[in-house]
This record gives C-alpha cells, sequence and structure tokens, in this order.
C-alpha cells in the first residue's frame, strides 16, 4: 500500500506538485495520466527518492519513507522507465540480477531467479541469460527491463511511460503480461502514461493530473460517469465514453441463457462484443469458454444497456 | 591486410630489438652519415638502458598524470563539482599550451636537474587528453541508463564504478594512448636538463655534430612511438572485451 500525504515538490517559486494526497491498496494498479509536464513523473520519482520531496509524506506499507536512506529504499520499489536503461555491458542474466546483487544475495539463489523471471516473461534463459542488450529486440529489451525491476520481489512497483517505446502490437502483449505478473505477485504499481487506452486498461484506478494538482483518483468507470471536474471529462474524452465503459466489462458477466449468431471468447470486453455483434449484423453472440465450450450468450440489448450505467 | 599489418608490426618489433640489443651490427648503414671517423653507433652509454629509462619515464608521467586527470573528471562531472569544470578545463589546457621546454625552465631552479622537472613536464602535458576524453566518456552514458543504475538502488560510488566508469572506458583508454604516445617524443627534452632517455643521443648527435647520432635518437624514439601506440590499441580492445563496452562484445 502507498499513502501519499499533500506530497509536494517547489522548485524555487514554481510549485511542480501541488499537495497530492492519494492512496494506492496493496496489490491495485494506479494510472496516472495528464498532459504532458503536469507533474507525473516528479510525482513517480518522489516516491522512491529519487526526488525528495519538498513538503508532505509518503509511506509505504505504513512506513514513512523519510526515515529509509534513498538508495536503500529504491532496492526495496521496482522502477522502470521509457527505454529501459539496461546496462549495455552487462548480460541479461547481471541486468536482472542488480538489485539481488545489491542486496547481498548468494549466487545460486540469483541465478534461479534470474531463470524464474525470464521463463516468466517467455524468455528461454538457456538462449537470454548470456546474451546482451543490444542483442535483444525493443520489446525484450522492455520485457528484461520489467524482469529486473522484479528481481527481488518488491512490493512496489513505478513505472514512467514504461511502454511509450514499444510498437502497438509488442505494447499489448506488454500490457497483457504485466497485468498477469501483476495478479500473480500481487504487486502494487503506480504507472505514469499518457495513454489514456493504457490507463484504463490496466488502471483498478486513475489519477488525473494537471499543473501539479491531482484532480480525481477514482475507478475508471467512475471516472468515465462522474467526472469530478471538466478537465478530466477532456482528457478523457467524451466522444468514445460509452465504448470505454464496455472496454471495462468482459462478457462473462453479461451471459445469459441462450444461443447468438456469433460467437465471442468469455474474456473479450463488451466493446469487442459490440464490434462483432455489428459485425455480423447479429442481435447475440454466443460466449465460449477457454475449452469452447458455450457458456450462453450476450444480447445487443444487455449491451446496449450498459453503455451508461446508473 | 591483417596479415600485412602483423607482418609490420613483427618487423618494427624486431628491428628495434635488435638494434637495442647489438647496435654494433648496425654500423655499416650509419658510417654514410659520419664525418672524420666519428664513431657510427652511439657509444657513451647503452642505447637499450636509454630506452628503458625513456619508457619508464614516460609510463611514470602518464600514470600521474592519468590519475590526476581521470580525478579531476569524475570530480567535475559530479553535481558538486560540476561549478569547477571550467577552472579545470583551463588548467589542463594552461598544461597542454605551456611548451614543456619552457615547464623545465621554470621547474629546474625550484626542483634542480634530473628526473623530477622532467616528470613534471610530462604531467602537465599529458593531462588534457586524458582529462577531456574521461570527461566525454563519463558524458556520453545514456541517461536512461543512469536513471534505471539509480533507480535501482545503486549509491554514487555504485554508480561511478559500476556503470559510469566501464562505459567511459573506451574514451579513457584513448586517452591514455594519446598522452603516452604524445610523451614518448616530448620527454626527448628532458636530455637537456639531464634526465636519462633517447635525447641524450640526439643532444650527444648535436653537439658532436654527428647526424648518424641523431638519425639514432631519432628513429628509436619514432619507432617505440609507434609500436606503443599499436600495443596500446591492442590492450586497448582486449579491456574493452573483458568489460564488453565499446564494441568489445
Ligand atoms: N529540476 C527541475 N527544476 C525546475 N523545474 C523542473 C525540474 N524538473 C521538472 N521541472 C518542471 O516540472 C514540471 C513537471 O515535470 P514532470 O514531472 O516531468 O512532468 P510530466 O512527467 O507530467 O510530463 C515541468 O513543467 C518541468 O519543466
Ligand atoms: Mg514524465
Amino acid at each position: 500500500m502507498i499513502e501519499l500525504q499533500s506530497l509536494t515538490k517547489r522548485y524555487g517559486a514554481t510549485t511542480v506538485v501541488d499537495a497530492v494526497s492519494m492512496t494506492v491498496e496493496r496489490g491495485t494498479v494506479a494510472a496516472i495520466v495528464g498532459t504532458s509536464g503536469s507533474g507525473k513523473s516528479t510525482l513517480l520519482r518522489m516516491i522512491n527518492r529519487l526526488i525528495e520531496p519538498s513538503a508532505g509524506t509518503v509511506r509505504i506499507d505504513g512506513r514513512d519513507t523519510a526515515g529509509v536512506p534513498g538508495h536503500m529504499l529504491r532496492r526495496e520499489i521496482g522502477y522502470v522507465i521509457q527505454g529501459h536503461g539496461l546496462f549495455p555491458h552487462r548480460t541479461v542474466a547481471d541486468n536482472i540480477g542488480t538489485v539481488p546483487g545489491l542486496l547481498g544475495w548468494e549466487r545460486a539463489r540469483i541465478a534461479a531467479r534470474v531463470d524464474e523471471l525470464l521463463a516468466l516473461f517467455q524468455l528461454d534463459p538457456g538462449l537470454y541469460r548470456g546474451q546482451f542488450p543490444h542483442q535483444l529486440s525493443g520489446g525484450q529489451q522492455q520485457r528484461v527491463g520489467v524482469a529486473r525491476a522484479l528481481a527481488a520481489g518488491p512490493s512496489v512497483l513505478l513505472m514512467d511511460e514504461p511502454f511509450g517505446a514499444l510498437d502497438p502490437i509488442i505494447r499489448d502483449k506488454a500490457q497483457a503480461d504485466l497485468l498477469a505478473i501483476q495478479r500473480r505477485f500481487g504487486t502494487t504499481v503506480v504507472i505514469v502514461t499518457h495513454d489514456m487506452d493504457e490507463a484504463f486498461r490496466l488502471g483498478s484506478r486513475i489519477g488525473v493530473m494537471t499543473g501539479g494538482r491531482l484532480l480525481q483518483f477514482a475507478s475508471p468507470t467512475e471516472l468515465l460517469t462522474r467526472p469530478a471536474d471538466p478537465f478530466v471529462e477532456r482528457l478523457t474524452g467524451t466522444a468514445d465514453r460509452a465504448l470505454r465503459l464496455l472496454s471495462l466489462t468482459t462478457a462473462a458477466s453479461l451471459v445469459e441463457p441462450g444461443s447468438g449468431e456469433c460467437t465471442v471468447p468469455a474474456g473479450a470486453t463488451l466493446r469487442e462484443v459490440l464490434s462483432e455483434l455489428l459485425w455480423h449484423r447479429a442481435g447475440a453472440a454466443t460466449v465460449l469458454d477457454e475449452s469452447a465450450r458455450p457458456l450462453g450468450r450476450v444480447t445487443m440489448e444487455r449491451l446496449c444497456a450498459h453503455g451508461r450505467p446508473g | 591486410m591483417r596479415g600485412l599489418a602483423f607482418a609490420a608490426r613483427s618487423l618494427a618489433v624486431l628491428l628495434l630489438a635488435a638494434f637495442l640489443l647489438v647496435p654494433q651490427r648496425f654500423a655499416p648503414l650509419f658510417e654514410p652519415f659520419t664525418e672524420y671517423g666519428a664513431p657510427p653507433i652511439y657509444d657513451q652509454g647503452s642505447l637499450l638502458g636509454l630506452a628503458v629509462a625513456h619508457l619508464l619515464l614516460v609510463f611514470a608521467a602518464t600514470a600521474l598524470s592519468a590519475l590526476v586527470a581521470v580525478g579531476l573528471a569524475v570530480f567535475v562531472t559530479r553535481p558538486s563539482g560540476a561549478e569547477f569544470l571550467p577552472l579545470s578545463r583551463t588548467l589542463v589546457n594552461i598544461g597542454q599550451t605551456f611548451p614543456p621546454v619552457a615547464v623545465l625552465a621554470i621547474a629546474v631552479p625550484l626542483v634542480g636537474f634530473g628526473l623530477v622537472p622532467t616528470l613534471i613536464a610530462l604531467f602537465a602535458y599529458g593531462l588534457l587528453p586524458i582529462f577531456e576524453n574521461t570527461v566525454a566518456g563519463l558524458r556520453s552514458c545514456p541517461p536512461a541508463v543512469l536513471e534505471a543504475a539509480t533507480g535501482m538502488g545503486l549509491d554514487r560510488r555504485q554508480r561511478l564504478y559500476t556503470v559510469e566508469l566501464p562505459l567511459a572506458l573506451p574514451l579513457l583508454l584513448e586517452g591514455i594512448r594519446l598522452s603516452l604516445v604524445v610523451n614518448i617524443g616530448t620527454a626527448t627534452l628532458g636530455s637537456t636538463v639531464a634526465a636519462k632517455g633517447l635525447g641524450e643521443v640526439i643532444i650527444a648527435g648535436l653537439l658532436s655534430n654527428n647526424t648518424a647520432f641523431i638519425l639514432q635518437g631519432a628513429l628509436v624514439t619514432g619507432l617505440l612511438a609507434i609500436l606503443l601506440y599499436d600495443a596500446m590499441g591492442g590492450l586497448e580492445r582486449r579491456i574493452l572485451g573483458a568489460l564488453n563496452v565499446g564494441g568489445g562484445a
């Protein structure tokens, strides 16, 4: 759990982060969005004290971080940035083993952890552990960057536009991997992004910043249905908000008995179901579970009712 | 092409070794450059001894330059030392632009004749390339790499030794190589203030009007410089290869 209380950063007379308070519950993902220069990175970097706050407190799992030396604190917190920052002169294994090495783990334990993480990120350990970063593709480098941040099993992971440099298909996969791994380890994640789709896909809650202030920190649904400020509404966009809302729910949640004219997987979002229905000019879609057994159907009517709840 | 370079290198090494070990064998070659039956080969001391003394002097001076220049470069690239960058740059530039002869002239009255004033002159002369190259190397570290290093919890020292210096090493070593080679030639000046070295041969030639001596001193010095430049290049590639930096991997 991360608790920020009136967290403030001033440079001279300019206030870059202005009394931000928020609580990120353990095991959830907080996505921070906002225009460029709104203070997102500064806020994130105050959590691991890469930037010393001018005022306010940061508590991680109940402990005030101000009492811990900065570099010791950072060994307990995963940190991923755009452009991964892998050490070019170190192998993949050495890169991933950096923090465990700093923490004094034994070699055998580090090696085992490296292989575990490589396998988790679908990189064959035998093939990749001895390679150098420049031998990897952009997507692989980013995966190694995330693996490196998770190496010592931090309870908190901070990410600053981690997927910004990836092309759409690889980014999509990276986001899916992140969610899977975050759930597996129960990591608390704060991710800064300027990609609204990414925020809605990853965020359990989304924080909107402008001019150093946190305008709203709420669930994606609440952000869409009860924006706290015209700026929030503008940033999330009104033209496709119904579709965004549909993308937050999966087909499985609307299943009713019966069958339809086309099929969708249970994990598909309602937005994807809608697209399928439109494409097949169908009134209902059969929902299939992972082994392709029919679970029931989703009808266009029920789906439409979900375009604006409450 | 590679074979040719290897052959040329081997030939140069053999030639130099032969000349330093049995210089008298080369007497017929230098005979035409002498007059009135003057000795064709330097006979006022061992050429090998002078070459070794010359090299040791240059190594010692360059080691000192490297120590100070790298230390200074590290200091001025830290946040706390950034304001000293212009001053440091001026100082090492003076070391380079101030003629070594003038340094000798100033140093001798202060520290006496011999090795010490020469060491001072060479030390000052060798600072600039190492300093500038190290600063450039440290600055060339990708910001994302530095940010990630700090973000993972490396302290300043760990970051310097495990990330910044290794990544700066290709340029740093190139600077040392430059200093070393330039100082091989410059060190001949040391003989004007009685430092043991190959300059003695040249000066003896000048004093006795013996062109053969001058040629010998100059050739040995030149060959040493070329071979050292070459050897340093090989050494650099090995070090960088072992550390996987600068195209070594
Ligand atoms: N060291 C600094 N000194 C002065 N202003 C800074 C400094 N670092 C960042 N800023 C300013 O703080 C603001 C917020 O920066 P940042 O947190 O990087 O924004 P974001 O990540 O949202 O794009 C920007 O206007 C930036 O110019
Ligand atoms: Mg930013």
